[in-house]
């Protein structure tokens, strides 16, 4: 079966000349579909900027990335915003809703960048909410919710699409440990019914729950 | 849109900026436009093809006799003498014309009158001024009858007809025979607050046998008022032993009058209108200003919005709208005002909106929104979105 992300001597260099950062030393990966995979290392490793060129928000500087099979350095601005919206869901740390939007509304913006019609844009959206137990807050405002309802409603924005890969960068970071085990059995259940999810993480309990434990130290593979 | 109602008084100031821009332009030309009208107006009043002709006054009376021919003041002999149908074929009437202001005394009432005219008949035609009520006095009459204009009328009578009656100028007993029709109050001057008395009448009583204010003559057509200039000249230098080059006359076409006019009016209001475009223009670089503000302080939510899928047309096209609909909006409002603000008379001058002057105003804020709201659109959208989201 054709691997989800397929990784190959990744380099991404910030700078140039004598200042130059190495964040990313040819790293090749492979994660299959349905798998689960957590990234450790400690800070300055470079797995955040791994995540953001598998997330296509950041371009590598050498080497290959084919998502679910696509080649995503041949592709221009706007087809790399398709992939970004049909393919891949991003949970971040800091949860980045967009503020003064309603739970629902956060959840349907995805899908409008789809051009999904309205109705069914409501629908997938109630669907997504359900799915991470929020049924019951879809009017609240971001600032309504505590962390742990924000980053529920931020997951249910990421799966609403149907991505093949869910990216999850320190999605319990910011959360207290009650509201941790409530976002990581979301995660969980979601693994269940066949996503794809890469997570990052310096907690060993929260890299428990995966099938796959990747450890990045300056940015190599350990 | 959202971003627009989030920080109410900063969309506030920048609609009022743009509001004031348009207003100010369309309310400028309007003014502009309407001093122009009201010039125009004044002019024509007097009658197109009427030639007003100026002695040399200053000359008059300082020397005596043999000197006074040649002096270049006015006399009714020169009057008379352009009645000549062979010398000046294409006058039809010629009007000497002597001007003075005087105090008008009915009963215990008194007003002062800026203009009594003394002349012949043939002025009222000549001005295009016509009698509503009575009658008009004879060519050559004598008598001491006066026509009053209706500022006069109201002022000294009120509601009464003075028909018959009597009132004093200037000490004199003059008999009212008619009352003048009114006459718009176009220009600076109250064209109703005047009164017409007979020439013979006035040099007699109050003024004396002086020169002649000016002579009024009629051509015969618009056309022709060229050919009688120049008869009129002729006439009257001949009679002074003058040349064309050196002539103590002057000549007064309206028509001549009226292009210079209405050119000075027009610089007037091109002028109002570009200092109108600079508050535009200023206007304009208000929401240039705030767009780029609020694409700064939405870095986040747009690095959101395309990690999210935001394709590049959406994030441009959001901000576009927010730019076009501030200008939209106050270039509506501008143009509301300025219509409201039109419908009052200024200094005298009753504005006249140009149309085209609103079609502008509006088509030039909503390219002001959409020229200075693309650069601020553009920079969002050509973001990276992980620079977007590292923002802070």
């Amino acid at each position: 079966m054709r691997p989800v992300i397929a990784v190959r001597d990744l380099t991404k260099v910030y700078g140039a000349g004598e200042t130059a950062v190495h964040a990313l030393r040819g790293v090749s990966l492979t994660v299959g579909r349905g798998e689960y995979v957590a990234v450790m290392g400690s800070s300055g490793s470079g797995k955040s900027t791994l995540m953001h060129v598998l997330g296509c928000l950041d371009t590598p500087t050498s080497g290959s990335y084919h998502l679910d099979g696509i080649d995503v350095a041949e592709l221009d601005d706007d087809s790399q915003a398709l992939v970004r919206n049909r393919r891949i869901g991003f949970v971040f740390q800091a949860f980045n809703l967009i503020p003064r939007r309603t739970a629902l509304a956060q959840v349907e913006l995805p899908l409008t960048y789809a051009r999904v019609p309205r109705r069914a844009r409501r629908e997938r959206a109630l669907a997504a909410l359900e799915t991470v137990g929020l049924s019951d807050r879809l009017d609240h405002l971001p600032n309504e919710l505590s962390g742990g309802q924000q980053q529920r409603v931020a997951i249910a924005r990421a799966l609403v699409t149907e991505p093949a890969l869910l990216l999850a960068d320190e999605p319990t970071g910011n959360l207290d440990s009650h509201s941790t085990d409530d976002v990581l059995d979301v995660l969980d259940g979601l693994n269940k019914k066949g996503v794809t999810i890469a997570l990052i993480t310096h907690e060993d309990h929260v890299a428990a729950r995966a099938h796959r434990v990747i450890r990045l130290r300056d940015g190599e593979l350990a | 849109m959202r971003g627009l109602t989030a920080n109410k008084l900063r969309s506030g100031l920048t609609v009022l900026g743009i509001l004031i821009g348009v207003g100010a332009v369309i309310m400028l030309v309007a003014y502009g436009n309407g001093s122009a009208k009201a010039v125009q107006a004044g002019i024509e009043s007097l009658g197109s093809n009427t030639l007003t002709v100026q002695g040399n006054r200053s000359a008059g009376g300082r020397s005596a006799t043999a000197a006074q021919t040649s002096s270049g003041e006015l006399t009714l002999a020169d009057a008379e003498s352009l009645l000549d149908k062979a010398l000046v074929p294409d006058a039809v009437s010629v009007s000497p014309v002597v001007t003075t202001a005087l105090t008008a005394v009915r009963e215990s009432t008194s007003h002062a009158v800026p203009q009594v005219i003394g002349t012949e008949p043939g002025y009222l035609a000549a001005t295009n001024t016509k009698l509503e009520s009575g009658e008009l006095f004879g060519v050559g009459d004598t008598r001491r009858v006066a026509v009053l204009g209706q500022t006069v009328t109201s002022e000294l009578f009120g509601r009464i007809s003075p028909l018959g009656q009597t009132v004093t100028l200037g000490g004199v007993r003059f008999t009212v025979t008619g009352v003048l029709a009114a006459k718009d109050t176009a220009g600076f001057s109250d064209p109703n607050d005047t009164v017409i008395v007979p020439v013979a009448a006035l040099r007699e009583s109050v003024t004396g046998y002086g020169g002649l204010s000016s002579i009024l003559v009629r051509a015969t057509s618009a056309e022709t008022t060229d050919l009688a200039q120049a008869e009129v000249l002729n006439v009257l230098n001949a009679r002074h032993h003058a040349t064309a080059a050196n002539s103590p006359f002057r000549v007064q076409n309206q028509a001549q009058l009226l292009a210079t006019r209405t050119a000075t009016a027009d610089t007037f209001t091109f002028l109002l209108g570009a200092v109108a475009a600079i508050s535009l223009l200023v206007g304009g670089i208000g929401v240039t200003n705030i767009m780029l503000v609020t694409v700064t302080e939405r870095t986040r939510e747009i690095g959101i919005r395309k990690a999210l899928g935001a394709p590049r047309g959406t994030i441009l096209g959001q901000f576009l709208l927010e730019a076009t609909v501030l200008s939209l909006v106050g270039g509506g409002l501008g143009v509301l005002v300025a219509l409201v603000g039109a419908t009052f008379t200024i200094g005298g001058v009753q504005p006249v909106v140009v149309p085209s002057s609103v079609a502008l105003a509006l088509g030039v804020s909503v390219a002001i929104g959409l020229f200075f709201g693309s650069f601020p659109a553009h920079r969002a959208a050509s973001m990276r979105p992980i620079d977007a989201l590292r923002y802070e």
